[in-house]
């Protein structure tokens, strides 16, 4: 007698029914779902579609790389929301690291001051939440610069006033590079690259908050290379700084990426609580297109998509340089 | 000889111990230690006086406002703090009934304490937390034993914080024990599928999900159905949460050997058997201190839903600094509220800490 | 073996019973709202003068006591009304969702709103208008010499695209910032983050009560847009939107017939003006009409007052706001509030 191929006394032929069920429940549970925001929607009159992408936002954004006025499209919008929030998350990756190193090393180090502070530094910017130091930074930042019609010259051309630190900026114009200078008006500076309060309060609260985090993994990657480095090293005469540059620290580099990757994209996503702070990223343009034309599912579909594009580019990227800089053992 | 003696003996060496020798090793190591040491005491030297006279010694800490402000901000002004502590902690619960939360913190509190020890972790511990929190949510929502009822919408505070963060990490434990198993499935449909939302959900920042919960949430419910603004908060939070239980738990089922479930299959048991009376008890023992460590993130997370206009620890602080009289104070508003979770999540890591170190002893044992 | 197909057979067909949609009900917030015995309100979280809460917890302000008015016409009390305090981006969401009966939030009435949110206007509160406000230092005594200025206004509000429309129509140019509560901004412009502030007239008006000095600021004469306030309701329920449309009508109408919290009663036994004597039930059954009894706004202007009171006690020249009626007046009197007849 054959047995049937698909039978309940095999363990695939079970895989298979539940699997087959699974698949039934999530589909029918799905079409639900779907049906009810189809009637939901045309109860409340709400268009669906990105059609709106192609429409006049009307809206203005206040700061941002990308060229945009009140009269372009919400493609554009959005586009100037992500410029935003890549600016503000690679200048964060980029200072973060360093300074996490920095503190990382620091709490390992022999001086008992220096280890201290580091400990406190690390544990405090750990336990608070991050929405309070922005807020906290931020309110600092606007209480105490100087009002905008009477700003702190820090250098011939740059200012620093409640409007923010304005510098020249380097400008491609018909004769070459042509330099645009801050200049003092009745409102203020206008003029050259403005770094506004919101952004540098999210940068800074952001930097800040990060290393904490990555003095944590680099302390920890340190501590996994084996003491027996470090006295090889030594006994060979190196200098201690010398040991950390060339023997430590790049072996430690192979235990640090891949946490490490993960604190890049944890800072990617803090950035998104610029919406809290006034800074327009890709979260708080969502936001306000939302409340203009009331199209949430495409308005979160798009910032969720954008996130996960970022995140994929910078697990690739990372995981890439892990494969490039891991050291090769016997 | 004597001379081959002499110079064979050397002067002991320098005393190790006393206060010299640790401040030698500890502070003057080497050149640059010992400037680093000297620039930070000068500095702590400049900071320190001037730190404890803003906060403590001038500083104003009855509720008057002419003194606060005759102050000029030289000071601190912790009279803030004492005329806007009731609703920095308790939100927009009703003024007379406040007894209400503070007593259901105090005993949600002290039954986390008790059950802290791993002394205490016997059966009856699951059974005797039923009693606690219905009295938790008695004391929270009223309505019966002659409390007044208090709708959801007006709790806030230190009590809305905890509610939300003991929901959501009680109930992101199934969820994310569920989403381990089935991401480490031999089949292949559930496998997928778990994996997709597993990093779907980790790759979106909660302010995301947080929108989700407020503007989608409607539209997936049917007509009739309708969840209160912080119901669905909890349940997107639990959504977001349960992914990364999902890999915590994950963690702690590829550090069980694959004997243990070996084993069992060749005893004989069912799939469900297998998980629930062998793997999971030991995997889940495994990953308590990280367990202990998503409590901890997920509490300081909570302080997202000020961005929802829910009104917890964070959002009544915004609250009570939108007082225009009190506005110019808010840095006294930041450090209490700080402060407050700074205590709270201290005594979560260092606890992480301490049940990290008496578990490896008794695995060991 | 068999039982547990069935068992996972009988899951999903609990699921898929559970997660289907009930079919489509219009018109019964009113009947909501009677088993509930309350008016859900949505308010603005602080608005002085439309609705807000003082220390212990009593809600006072023009939107406040169009909510009140509708709780005495269908509840026969006018502080059966639960009021639930919203930001600008909740807002919509609430009434759309249910958690609200009436938006009262000093909404401005425009086509995008009716037409593509979910929800339907009921009609017109508050004439109001967007303007500026400058610190009094900067010298500033026109709108059109804001260019360069950096302006505060608050997120997904109308304020955001009329400033947007207004410099660009003007050719000026003008740097924002975003905030997403009303507290955040005013916060901002008042420690000097922006050099101007821009939202409706009565909220320039309100905020400017809220600071230490109030006369170190100036609210520019330049009105750039239109800005009809009002009530609004979900949209598919036509019984319920009348109910509300014609209880601030009939709050105008008492105004114009003389009806105020103090003469009600007198008026209600010794008046022989036909129209008094509908808006009050002495005649004919108006209430009846609209799924109400024929006292609905007898109660309405008792415990509330009729639209003129309210505005005198929350916005007028003696409140802390002191704003003249203005286009807010009857239409007899030269302002716009212009109710059509109770009959």
């Amino acid at each position: 007698m054959r047995r049937p191929r698909i039978s309940w006394s095999t363990r695939s032929g079970r895989a298979l029914v539940y699997q087959a069920a699974f698949l039934a429940i999530l589909v029918l549970a799905g079409w639900a779902l779907w049906r009810n925001t189809v009637h939901n929607l045309a109860a409340r009159q709400i268009r669906s579609g990105f059609r709106f992408l192609d429409q006049r936002a009307g809206f203005d954004i206040g700061e941002g790389p990308v060229p945009y006025t009140p009269d372009a499209t919400y493609l554009r919008a959005f586009a100037a929301g992500v410029a935003n929030t890549l600016r503000v998350s690679l200048l964060g990756i980029l200072l973060a690291t360093p300074l996490g190193t920095l503190i990382g090393l620091g709490r390992l180090s022999r001086n008992l001051l220096v280890r201290a502070l580091s400990a406190a530094w690390v544990e405090v910017l750990r336990n608070v939440p991050l929405v309070i130091q922005l807020f906290a930074w931020y309110l600092v930042l606007t209480e105490l610069l100087p009002d905008p019609a009477s700003p702190l010259a820090l250098a011939p051309h740059a200012f620093l006033s409640k409007a923010g630190l304005q510098v020249p900026l380097p400008l491609w114009q018909a004769g070459g590079l042509v330099l645009e200078r801050p200049e003092v008006g009745t409102f203020g500076v206008t003029g050259g690259l403005a770094l506004t309060p919101e952004f540098l309060a999210l940068l800074l609260g952001l930097v800040t908050a990060t290393s904490a985090s990555i003095a944590e993994i680099v302390r920890s990657g340190v501590l996994a290379i084996s003491k027996g480095q470090t006295e090889a090293a030594l006994a060979l005469g190196l200098s201690r700084a010398k040991v950390v540059r060339r023997v430590v620290l790049p072996q430690a580099l192979r235990v640090i990426v891949p946490p490490l990757t993960s604190q890049f994209l944890n800072l990617t996503k803090n950035s998104s609580l610029a919406v809290a702070i006034g800074y327009p990223d890709v979260v708080s343009i969502a936001n306000t297109a939302i409340n203009q034309n009331g199209q949430a599912l495409e308005c979160i579909l798009i910032i969720m998509s954008v996130y996960l594009t970022i995140n994929l580019v910078t697990a690739v990227a990372m995981g890439w340089y892990n494969r490039h800089v891991a050291l090769v053992e016997r | 000889m004597s001379e081959a003696l002499s110079a064979a003996v050397r002067e002991p060496p320098p005393p190790d111990g006393g206060a010299v020798a640790w401040l030698r090793r500890n502070l003057f190591s080497s050149v640059p230690s010992a400037l680093a040491t000297l620039l930070l005491v000068a500095g702590l030297a400049w900071l320190l006086p001037r730190a404890l006279d803003w906060l403590a010694l001038r500083a104003v800490f009855r509720p008057d406002y002419d003194a606060c402000r005759a102050l000029e901000h030289r000071a601190a002004c912790w009279g803030f703090v004492a005329e806007k502590h009731r609703l920095v902690l308790f939100g927009r619960y009703p003024y007379s009934e406040q007894w209400r939360p503070l007593v259901a913190t105090l005993l949600f509190v002290g039954a986390l304490a008790a059950s802290a020890h791993p002394r205490a972790w016997r059966r009856w511990l699951l059974a005797a937390w039923a009693p606690v929190l219905a009295a938790f949510f008695l004391l929270l929502r009223g309505g019966a034993l002659g409390l007044s009822p208090v709708d959801p919408a007006e709790w806030g505070g230190l009590p809305l914080t905890v509610v939300l963060t003991a929901v959501v990490v009680a109930a992101s434990i199934p969820v994310g024990v569920v989403l381990a198993l089935g991401r480490r499935s031999a089949m292949p449909l559930v496998r997928g599928l778990t994996t997709l939302y597993i990093e779907l959900v980790r790759g979106v920042p909660l302010i995301t999900v947080l929108f989700v919960a407020s503007f989608l949430f409607p539209l997936l419910l049917p007509q009739g159905l309708k969840l209160d603004a912080l119901a669905r908060v909890a349940l997107a939070m639990t959504f977001f949460q349960a992914a990364y239980m999902a890999e915590v738990v994950r963690g702690g089922l590829q550090a069980l050997s694959r004997g243990q479930g070996e084993a069992a299959e060749a005893l004989g048991l069912s799939w469900w058997r297998i998980q629930r009376r062998v793997i999971l008890p030991q995997a889940l023992v495994l990953v308590i201190p990280a367990f202990v460590n998503s409590l901890l993130s997920t509490f300081l997370d909570t302080s997202l839903v000020t961005v929802v206009s829910i009104y917890d620890l964070t959002g009544a602080l915004r609250l009570a600094l939108g007082d225009p009289r009190w506005r110019e104070f808010f840095l006294e508003g930041y450090l209490f509220v700080g402060t407050l979770y700074f205590a709270c999540s201290l005594a979560m890591s260092r606890y992480s800490h301490w049940l990290e170190r008496r578990l490896a002893r008794w695995a060991r044992t | 073996m068999a039982h547990r197909s069935m068992r996972i057979a009988g899951l999903a067909l609990l699921a898929a019973a559970t997660l289907s949609p009930a079919a489509a009900r219009a018109g019964k917030t009113l009947d909501a709202v009677r088993q509930r015995g309350e008016v859900i309100c949505g308010v603005n979280t602080s608005a002085p003068g439309f609705s807000g809460a003082d220390s212990q917890g009593k809600w006072t302000g023009l939107d406040v006591d169009v909510c009140r008015a509708v709780a005495a016409a269908v509840l026969k009390d006018a502080s059966k009304v639960k009021f639930v305090p919203l930001n600008s981006q909740q807002r919509f969401a609430a009434l759309q969702a249910g958690e609200i009966d009436i938006l009262s939030r000093n909404t401005t009435w425009s086509l995008t709103r009716d037409a593509s949110l979910g929800i339907v206007f009921t009609g017109i509160d508050y004439f109001d208008g967007q303007g500026f406000m400058v610190p009094k230092k900067l010298k500033i005594d026109s709108a059109k010499k804001l260019g360069g200025a950096t302006v505060c206004v608050q997120a997904g509000t109308t304020s955001e695209k009329n400033v947007a429309d207004f410099f660009q129509a003007h050719g000026l140019k003008y740097k924002s910032v975003v905030f997403d509560t009303a507290e955040a901004i005013q916060s901002a412009f008042f420690s000097g983050r922006c050099q101007a502030y821009t939202t409706d007239m009565s909220d320039l008006a309100g905020a400017r009560t809220k600071t230490a000095k109030p006369d170190d600021y100036v609210i520019l004469p330049e009105v750039i847009s239109k800005e009809p306030l009002g009530p609004s309701v979900r949209r598919g329920d036509d019984e319920w939107f009348q109910i509300v449309r014609w209880t601030l009508f009939g709050l105008v109408e008492a105004e114009e017939a003389g009806l105020t919290q103090a003469n009600v009663d007198k008026e209600k036994a010794e008046s022989k003006d036909p129209v008094a004597q509908r808006l009050l039930g002495v005649t004919d059954d108006m209430g009846g009409l609209l799924g109400l009894d024929k006292e609905w706004l007898y109660r309405a202007i008792k415990q509330v007052g009729n639209y003129g009171e309210s505005f005198e006690r929350n916005l007028g020249p003696k409140s802390a706001l002191g704003l003249p009626r203005g286009p807010n007046n009857l239409w007899s009197k030269g302002g716009l509030m212009y109710a059509p007849p109770v009959r």
